[in-house]
C-alpha cells in the first residue's frame, strides 16, 4: 500500500461545506489532546500516538515509506 | 491624516428636539454608524422603515482597520447599493505565498469560481466601504443620520426604549419601539444596560502598519512563518487599494505598544522585511490586541445587538465586518415582519440564533488560525512547524496549514426555520434547507444578470423548468397564487429554454444550465429562499400548501 500524502480526513456521518474543516478539525482535536501538558508527557503522548497508528497501518512497507519522509525533513 | 485618503466629514445639524425640549418618538433607531449600523439601516430602508441612525462621530473608520469583503458580503452590499463601487475601488488577489523561515514552502492560486458575479474576495480599506454605505444611506430621505449625536443613558421600560442623546448644542430624549444596537466592540448601550459578553482575550500583540509603496508590488498575499526579519512570530503582507499594503507584524505579549509603534522601531522592521532598496512611506501605525468572544443572546427584548456590539473576532480571515454584514442582512426581513404584525416576536430570537450559530463559526475558524499562527506550548509550535516542513513537498501539509481561513457565510442546518426535505425528495447538492443561495448567470427579457441579483429582501419561490411554454394553466394558477395573502411569496420562473411564461409571472433563463447544476434542479423543482437569500426549503415538485407551510415555518407562524 503506497503512503497517502494527498489530504485525507474526514468523519462518519459529517457533512463538510468548506474544503478545509477536515484538517482543521484534526488539528484541533491533536493540539487540545496535548493540552495542560509538561513537554516530557507531551513527547510520551506524542509516542504511544505513533505506536498506536503505526499497528493502525499495520503495512511495514508504508511504514518504511513514512519514516523515511518523517526523516528526511529533521 | 493620510496621504492617500481624505476623511470625510458629515455635516452636524443641530436637532431641533433641542430648541422644542419635546422627546422625539420614532418606530425604530440604530446606534452607532460604522460598516454594520449603516448596512443595518439600508436593510430595513428596503423593507420600508423609516430609521434614525446615531453616530457620536462624524466620519468613517479611522486608520487600518477591515481589509478583505468576502463574496457573501459582497452580494449584500449589492443590496445596499454599494456592490459596484467596492468592487471597483478594491483590489482583487488571488496568489497567495506562504513562507517558513527564509523559504517559500508553497503557494495557491485563489482563481475566481467561475460563473459567481462577485469574486471571493477584495481587498479595500475599511473607510471606504463606510464611506460608501454612508452615501448610499445618505440618498434616502426614509434614513435620518445624525452624526455628533452621543447616546448617554438608555432605558427600557415595557415596550419602549428611552434613549438620552448628547450634541455639542445640548441633550435631548429619543423614545422608540426598537433599539438595534450596532455600537462597536465596546458597546456603551450593552454595558449601560449591564450586559455581558463572554470570551477571552488573545494573549498576543499585533503591530499594524499601512504603507505605500513607491514602486510596482504584486497584488499578492504574503504570509511568513518565523521569518529572518522577525524572527518567532508571524508576518502578513497584504494589498489594499491606491498601493497601500498593509503589514500586520506579530509582536508577542510582552511587547510594549508604545515603544512599538515608534517610526524609529517600525521603519526598520519594514526595511527588513522589503529589502532596502523599496521605497515606501509609512501611511499608518497601531498596535492592536485580539478578543474573541460573544454576548450570550443577541436579543434583549426590544434591544437588538449585532456587528462588533455582539461578537468580535480575530482578524485572521477576515470575519468581523463580514459577519456583521450577515447579521445586518438577517434581521432586516424578521424585524420587518414583526413590526408589521406579521409573525411574533419570537421571530427575533431566531435571529440570535442563527447569529450566534454563525458567530460559533467564525470564532471557532478564527480561533483555530490563531492558534495555528501563534502556538502556544513547545509542543503545539513542533506540531505547527512539522507542518510547514511537509507542507513543501505534500500535499495533505497544505491543507493543514492555516493562516486563516477566508470568511464564508454559515451554512445554517440546524435553524429552526428550517423545513427539512421530504422523504421522497433526494438531492445531491450543498443547497440544502439552511444554505446561502449559490449565485448563478441567468438571463431576463434578453438582459444578462445573476440570480442573486433577483431575489431578495422577500420570500421567493424559484421553479425551475425546461420549456418554459410548456408550463400548464394549472402551474401558472399555482404559482401566481404565492404572492397573495400576508406574507407574498414571489413565485421565479427559471427555464433551460427561452419562451415566455404566462400570468405576468417572473421569468429567467439558465442557458447553459448553471443554476439546474447548482441546485440539482429538475424540471418542477420549487425552491423557497428566504428575504437574505438562504434557503427555507425544496421540492421535487409544486405544492403551494407545502410551500405556505414552510413559509410559516420561517417566520415562526407554524
Ligand atoms: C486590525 C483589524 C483588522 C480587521 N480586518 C478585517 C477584515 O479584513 N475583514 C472584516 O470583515 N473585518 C475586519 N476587522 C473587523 C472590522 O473592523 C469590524 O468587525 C467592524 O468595524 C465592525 O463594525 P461595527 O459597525 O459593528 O462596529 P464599529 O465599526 O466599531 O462601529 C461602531 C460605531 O458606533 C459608534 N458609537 C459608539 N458608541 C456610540 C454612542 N454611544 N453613541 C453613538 N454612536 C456610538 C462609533 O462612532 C462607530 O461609528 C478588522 C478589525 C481590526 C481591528
Amino acid at each position: 500500500m503506497a503512503l497517502n500524502l494527498n489530504p485525507n480526513f474526514s468523519e462518519a456521518g459529517k457533512r463538510y461545506f468548506n474544503a478545509y474543516t477536515p484538517a482543521d478539525d484534526f488539528y484541533e482535536l491533536l493540539i487540545n489532546t496535548h493540552r495542560d501538558l509538561s513537554d516530557e508527557q507531551s513527547e510520551l503522548l506524542n509516542a504511544r500516538l505513533i505506536l498506536l497508528l503505526a499497528n493502525h497501518v499495520g503495512d511495514i512497507g508504508t511504514l518504511r515509506e513514512a519514516l523515511k519522509i518523517a526523516r528526511e525533513g529533521v | 491624516m493620510l496621504k492617500t485618503y481624505n476623511y470625510p466629514k458629515f455635516e452636524y445639524r443641530r436637532p431641533p428636539e433641542i430648541a422644542s425640549g419635546k422627546t422625539l418618538k420614532v418606530p425604530l433607531v440604530v446606534v452607532g454608524a460604522g460598516p454594520v449600523g449603516l448596512a443595518a439601516a439600508l436593510d430595513l430602508q428596503q423593507q420600508g422603515l423609516p430609521v434614525l441612525l446615531l453616530d457620536e462621530d462624524d466620519t468613517v473608520s479611522i486608520g487600518s482597520r477591515g481589509v478583505c469583503y468576502a463574496k457573501r458580503a459582497l452580494e449584500i452590499l449589492d443590496r445596499y447599493g454599494v456592490g459596484d463601487a467596492v468592487c471597483a475601488k478594491g483590489v482583487s488577489w488571488n496568489v497567495g505565498r506562504t513562507f517558513f523561515r527564509e523559504e517559500e514552502v508553497y503557494n495557491f492560486n485563489l482563481v475566481p469560481e467561475p460563473d459567481h458575479h462577485r469574486p471571493g474576495m477584495v481587498n479595500l480599506q475599511q473607510y471606504y466601504l463606510e464611506e460608501y454605505l454612508a452615501a448610499s444611506a445618505a440618498a434616502r430621505p426614509e434614513i435620518e443620520l445624525r452624526w455628533r449625536n452621543k447616546v448617554v443613558s438608555v432605558a427600557q421600560n415595557g415596550r419602549t426604549v428611552t434613549l438620552k442623546v448628547e450634541t455639542e448644542d445640548g441633550f435631548y430624549t429619543v423614545e422608540t419601539d426598537w433599539l438595534i444596537a450596532a455600537d462597536g466592540a465596546r458597546s456603551p448601550i450593552r454595558r449601560m444596560l449591564g450586559l455581558e459578553v463572554e470570551g477571552k482575550i488573545f494573549m498576543d500583540r499585533f503591530l499594524i502598519a499601512d504603507v505605500v509603496m513607491k514602486a510596482e508590488f504584486p497584488s499578492e498575499r504574503w504570509f511568513w512563518f518565523d521569518p529572518p526579519f522577525h524572527p518567532g512570530q508571524s508576518v502578513l503582507l497584504h494589498r489594499q487599494t491606491d498601493s497601500v499594503y498593509r503589514i500586520d507584524f506579530q509582536l508577542g505579549w510582552d511587547a510594549d505598544p508604545e515603544q512599538a509603534k515608534k517610526p524609529e522601531n517600525v521603519l526598520p522592521r519594514i526595511k527588513a522585511m522589503l529589502g532596502d532598496e523599496r521605497e515606501f512611506e509609512l501611511e499608518w501605525v497601531s498596535v492592536y490586541t485580539f478578543q474573541c468572544r460573544r454576548m450570550g443572546r443577541f436579543n434583549h427584548g426590544n434591544v437588538i445587538f449585532i456587528g462588533d456590539a455582539a461578537h468580535q473576532v480575530s482578524p485572521f480571515g477576515a470575519r468581523g465586518a463580514n459577519s456583521g454584514l450577515q447579521d445586518a442582512d438577517n434581521l432586516g426581513w424578521k424585524l420587518k415582519l414583526v413590526i408589521s404584525g406579521l409573525a411574533p416576536a419570537a421571530l427575533l430570537d431566531s435571529y440570535s440564533e442563527e447569529r450566534i450559530y454563525a458567530a460559533d463559526e467564525n470564532l471557532l475558524n478564527s480561533t483555530r488560525s490563531t492558534d495555528f499562527i501563534t502556538p502556544k506550548s513547545k509542543v503545539s509550535r513542533t506540531f505547527r512547524n512539522a507542518v510547514l516542513g511537509l507542507a513543501k513537498d505534500h500535499a495533505f501539509g497544505r491543507a493543514l496549514v492555516n493562516s486563516g481561513r477566508l470568511s464564508v457565510p454559515a451554512f445554517l442546518t440546524t435553524s429552526s426555520l428550517n423545513t427539512p426535505d421530504c422523504a421522497g425528495d433526494a438531492f445531491s447538492c450543498r443547497m440544502v434547507p439552511g444554505a446561502p443561495m449559490d449565485d448563478a448567470p441567468v438571463v431576463e427579457n434578453g438582459v444578462d444578470g445573476w440570480l442573486h441579483n433577483k431575489v431578495g429582501q422577500r420570500f421567493t419561490a424559484l421553479y425551475f423548468a425546461d420549456d418554459p411554454q410548456q408550463l400548464d394553466a394549472a402551474t401558472i394558477e399555482a404559482l401566481s397564487s404565492l404572492s397573495c395573502g400576508g406574507i407574498a411569496v414571489q413565485p421565479l420562473v427559471i427555464s433551460r429554454r427561452e419562451g415566455s411564461v404566462g400570468g405576468n409571472i417572473q421569468h429567467l433563463v439558465d442557458a447553459r444550465g448553471v443554476a439546474a447544476r447548482r441546485y440539482d434542479a429538475q424540471p418542477g423543482t420549487v425552491y423557497l429562499l428566504r428575504p437574505d437569500q438562504h434557503v427555507a426549503a425544496r421540492w421535487r415538485g409544486l405544492d403551494v400548501a407545502k410551500i405556505k407551510s414552510a413559509v410559516a415555518k420561517a417566520t415562526c407562524n407554524a
